[in-house]
């Protein structure tokens, strides 16, 4: 009975995704398709959740559905409505959208070959006979990382380097917004309903970030998902009409962003210069170790993505002194 | 009996969030559909968070379900609220 239950409702979540994402793609409205990308993050967080991926689905509810689409719809809201504007008559979408039939045979056929391969790889991996699965490698070795969850195992110590690397990616994005001008508008102060409702649940997106952060160690969660639920917060504060989103000031600001790749390259060298390899934490280290680099990183992450939420380069992100130098150039590019 | 009476909540609740995509889905303007979808599905919500709460032992998910339903009530009260006022200042969609 269970099973079928458990078929019936992976079927469901199967066709509600493909649906989705069909209807994301279909949609003529971007406010339409940004809403329905929204829903379909959510439902694939649940079809990681039924993978018995809890840390996956975490991170694609919170950063896949939750902060990507809260940038999409930041994105939209400075886009020019070319569509609405009845003085310009604009030729209905489909001109734009209906591509060459041969372009779509041929992306077609490029999905087909690339979901073929995928399928075979699958298949190919599920039929070996008593392969050495890595999950079989990380649990035998765990005891020597410092931690008890192995997705932290992974990406905090054995696999150190892609993760530091990662926050690299972050912080070379970061710099890239940073590239774009100044920041977006800000939003209309809140009234009091929307107000009242930051001030009760940044409190809670704080602490919550904090257990995620703290519970990573030996159950699902981590820097990234922590990161995320804290630039959540600010993105709140950014909505309730806090320019800032709450961010600290000049070179606060920077050292925040830098963090993490600063913890993690520091840790790195030290312990080079400890005569170990370098992130290769001794085991009685390593959970304290890895506490401090995920701290960092958590922090980094919240800083980042917040960042990216503004859009640009904030007036924060120059000390007031910086700004004051700066002031006459601020005042010529600003018409 | 505490199965059939949980049994109960959850059908009951998944009855309101029926009736609030129906509403969603049949009823003319923005408000009656925000009236809809609102009290129907938190309603809706807390039937089935009570039904739920009936047939877990562990006090810290039956607290978590809970806390789960505050949280969607007042985050969805104040997107109710937000969406109305944009709607009736003429920027909503």
């Amino acid at each position: 009975m269970d099973g079928i239950a458990l078929i019936l409702l992976d079927a469901l979540l199967i066709l509600v995704l493909l649906g989705l994402a069909w209807a994301t793609l279909e949609s003529r409205d971007p406010r339409r398709g940004v809403v329905l990308f929204i829903a379909f993050g959510l439902v694939l967080a649940l079809v990681w959740a039924r993978l018995a991926a809890p840390d996956v689905a975490l991170a694609e509810a919170a950063i896949g559905a939750g902060l990507s689409g809260a940038l999409l719809l930041a994105a939209l809201r400075d886009e020019p409505e070319a569509g609405h504007d009845p003085s310009e008559p604009e030729p209905a979408t489909p001109a734009r959208r209906r591509l060459p039939s041969l372009t779509n045979w041929a992306l077609g056929l490029l999905c087909l070959g690339l979901g073929l391969v995928v399928t075979w790889a699958f298949v190919d991996a599920l039929s070996v006979a008593d392969p050495e699965r890595l999950a079989g490698q990380v649990m035998a070795r765990i005891v020597e990382s410092g931690v008890s969850n192995p997705v932290t195992a992974v990406l905090l110590n054995f696999r150190g380097y892609d993760t530091l690397l990662e926050l690299a990616v972050l912080l070379a994005a970061l710099l890239g917004i940073l590239a774009l001008g100044p920041e977006r508008g800000g939003y209309a102060p809140a009234g009091p309903v929307l107000a009242g409702l930051a001030g009760w649940l940044i409190p809670g997106l704080i602490l919550t970030g904090g257990y995620l952060l703290w519970v990573g160690a030996h159950a699902p969660g981590g820097a990234f998902q922590a990161g995320a639920i804290l630039a959540a917060a600010a993105v709140i504060r950014r909505l309730a009409g806090d320019r800032a989103a709450g961010l600290p000031q000049g070179l606060a600001l920077r050292a925040l962003s830098l963090a993490g790749v600063a913890v993690f390259l520091g840790v790195g060298l030290a312990l080079l210069v400890a005569g170990r390899p370098f992130l290769g934490f001794p085991p009685t280290w390593a959970g304290t170790l890895i506490l401090a680099i995920e701290s960092a990183a958590t922090l980094a992450i919240g800083a980042t993505l917040a960042l990216a939420f503004v859009g640009g380069r904030p007036a924060a992100w120059d000390s007031p002194q910086q700004r004051r130098a700066l002031d006459p150039t601020q005042v010529r590019n600003q018409p | 009996m505490t199965e059939l009476i949980a049994g109960a909540l959850i059908a009951a609740g998944i009855l309101f969030y029926l009736a609030g995509s129906i509403g969603l889905l049949r009823l003319p303007d923005i408000y009656c559909r925000l009236h809809a979808l609102t009290k129907a599905d938190n309603l809706g919500l807390g039937l089935l968070v009570a039904g739920l709460v009936l047939l877990t032992d562990d006090l810290a998910v039956a607290l978590k379900l809970v806390l789960i339903w505050l949280l969607v009530l007042a985050a969805s009260a104040a997107g109710a609220h937000l969406i109305a006022g944009q709607a009736r200042r003429g920027e909503g969609p």
